[in-house]
């Protein structure tokens, strides 16, 4: 032992920093050439995006210290070796870009409602929230406070959705969408997996007629076929039109991710359940579901994050969310060209959503993991 | 069925597809009467108890469990899984619940006990099976033995008249067997009517009043412990009996 000891050289660094690089970006040489270029990549990539974006660009001033008001006098424009991206458009359009078309007298509704919104998500995102309870009561009336607010009715003057675009359009269908998404997905699912083979039945066919179809088809019939659906007189605001479309989509989805979830729970579950004497709903409601659902965060979210991008689709029947006022904004001549910073823009915008859910994903993850050891008999 | 039986199976048959499972199957079980099945694997034996309380669906002959007819009705149904208690051999505890939320469920959520009252309830449960020190662990960090009893805890809990075991100590360790065994013989002796499927002979031994031997469905031999080791009828119990026994 003693003289292994003695020839043998000491081992080589594995922890701290230097620890960390070599593990990680030297480990041998393809791997030391990988980092090169990598960092060289970077080295050329980044100071361009940063100049492009901030230190060059114009974002209520051109270079000639002049208020923008319209494409022609942004600094690349009046000279193409100076300046970087022109964000003053979004500054210019910026009220568009979040409200839409919104009178701006009662803007502040909106204001409100986005505010709202904030507090009602508060208490799903921090579970320790003290009075948590109170919150979440809070969270369920909100839809119908938001509803009046935005929509009017109960002393608010009528704001027509047709005048609703951008921001306020994107989040609307997007959290409507999710929100009706999920239970009715939960029920769909449970009804898919029923021993009644009418229920059964009748939710696979909706599954499946409705996964079959694309989303640009169910937005099409929801503007044309389902006013013909209704009784007479009764005209369905186009917005709504859209949103039962969105949902009908969302739930089928949800429905198949949720499916899966219970697939994975054992028929021990059921069986013990079954054994105290539980109903059907108590037992899917208390034992089955919450272990089905918490199974099936990474897919909810992946396919929760899929829908609020596809919102934009919307755009093809007419109704202008974030992007469909980016795509305006670059039909009007002033702002002509632009695309880079609207694009840049409305993408930055959806990627702070959706990262978000991401992230909120993996803390329910990490936070329901905690103790238990699913599985584990 | 005779006066004082509570459990009582007349001719019943069942199959799943067309294996016939149960066959002609009879059995009378009086109130606090210990019974231990035993029986080759397939023998029908796990199948017959969870029939008792309709986790199986017979198709021909009569269950009636303390005076209730188990048919589709799903009220009787209901009625019959409060008065028997069931436990499995892979325990089937909650995992999202700790161990006291997997006991106070049923009777808050069925017998509408209040939160403290049921809680109470829960620990004087796991003083029973002997591990109150854990009752705020998740079943994932308990060892098979301590599931296996907070599986007990949690039928006991609603107070059932009749309690089932499908196999308790099947999935366990060796060393693990004796701590949950032990708790059923208190529970025996305590006067709890008890059906045991299980291959413990010297827990049958022990406890049982009636012994219970199946093979392919039907009941081969039906004699007291003592008749049924030293003196067994049947050449098939003979012969699983000397398998059984010199494992």
């Amino acid at each position: 032992m003693n003289e292994m000891n003695e020839v043998r050289k000491p081992p080589v660094a594995t922890t701290g920093i230097i620890g960390w690089l070599r593990i990680n970006l030297f480990f041998n040489w393809t791997n030391s050439l990988i980092t090169l270029f990598v960092i060289y990549c970077l080295y050329q990539f980044i100071p361009w995006i940063l100049d492009w974006t901030i230190f060059s660009a114009d974002f209520k001033y051109n270079y000639l210290g002049e208020q923008i008001t319209n494409q022609e006098m942004c600094s690349r424009n009046l000279d193409p070796e100076n300046g970087g991206a022109c964000w003053a458009v979004i500054y210019v359009r910026f009220y568009q870009f979040i409200y839409g078309f919104y009178p701006k007298v009662e803007v502040w509704r909106v204001n409100v409602a986005y505010a709202m919104l904030a507090l009602a998500l508060l208490p799903l995102l921090y579970a320790k929230l003290p009075y948590r309870k109170y919150f979440l009561y809070f969270t369920y009336i909100f839809p119908v406070i938001a509803y009046f607010l935005l929509n009017g009715g109960l002393g608010f003057t009528e704001v027509s959705t047709n005048k609703w675009g951008g921001l306020l359009v994107t989040l609307v269908l997007g959290c409507t969408g999710i929100a009706l998404a999920f239970p009715i997905g939960i029920m769909l699912a449970l009804g898919r997996r029923s021993k009644l083979p009418v229920i059964s039945m009748m939710c696979t066919l909706f599954i499946e007629f409705i996964r079959g179809v694309p989303l640009i088809t169910l937005l099409f019939f929801g503007m044309v076929m389902l006013p013909l659906f209704l009784p007479e007189g009764i005209d369905m605001d186009g917005l709504v039109r859209v949103l039962v479309a969105v949902t009908l989509f969302q739930s089928a989805y949800m429905a198949e991710v949720i499916r899966g979830g219970l697939q994975a729970i054992p028929p021990g579950q059921y069986e013990a359940a079954k054994s105290l004497g539980m109903s059907y709903w108590r037992m899917n409601l208390l034992i089955i579901l919450p272990q089905a659902i918490r199974i099936s965060i990474p897919p909810i979210v992946n396919t929760s994050i899929g829908l609020f991008k596809d919102t934009t689709l919307v755009i093809i029947v007419g109704i202008l969310d974030l992007l469909g006022i980016g795509r305006g904004t670059l039909a009007d001549t002033n702002w002509l060209g632009l695309s880079y910073e609207i694009y840049f823009f409305v993408s930055l915008v959806f990627f702070i959503f959706t990262f978000g859910m991401s992230r909120y994903s993996l803390y329910l993850e990490k936070k329901l993991k905690t103790g238990i050891n699913m599985g584990a008999d | 069925m005779s006066e004082e039986s509570i459990i009582s199976l007349k001719n019943v048959n069942k199959w799943f597809g067309d294996f016939h499972v149960l066959q002609d199957v009879n059995l009378e079980v009086k109130k606090k009467e210990r019974i231990v099945v035993c029986g080759p694997s397939g023998s029908g034996k796990s199948t017959m108890i969870r029939c008792i309380n309709r986790l199986e669906e017979h198709q021909e002959g009569s269950i009636v469990v303390d005076g209730i007819e188990l048919t589709g009705n799903l009220k009787n149904i209901d009625n019959v899984r409060k008065e028997v208690g069931m436990v499995f051999q892979q325990f089937n505890l909650f995992p999202h619940l700790s161990v006291k939320e997997n006991i106070t469920l049923a009777p808050i959520w069925v017998k509408k006990m209040p939160k403290a009252e049921a809680e109470e309830l829960a620990m004087r449960q796991l003083e029973i099976v002997k591990i109150p020190e854990q009752a705020n662990k998740y079943p994932g960090q308990l060892s098979g033995g301590q599931q296996q009893r907070v599986a007990i805890a949690r039928s006991l809990a609603m107070n059932p008249n009749i309690m089932l075991f499908d196999e308790p100590t099947s999935a366990l360790d060796p060393e693990m067997i004796k701590e949950v065994l032990d708790v059923m013989v208190d529970l025996a002796n305590g006067g709890m009517t008890m059906i045991v499927v299980t291959h413990e002979m010297g827990f049958a031994k022990t406890v049982a009043d009636r012994m219970v031997f199946m093979d392919e469905g039907k009941i081969v031999e039906e004699a007291s412990p003592d008749k049924f080791f030293n003196n067994p009828e049947s050449d098939r119990t003979k012969l699983f009996l000397s398998q059984i026994l010199h494992q």
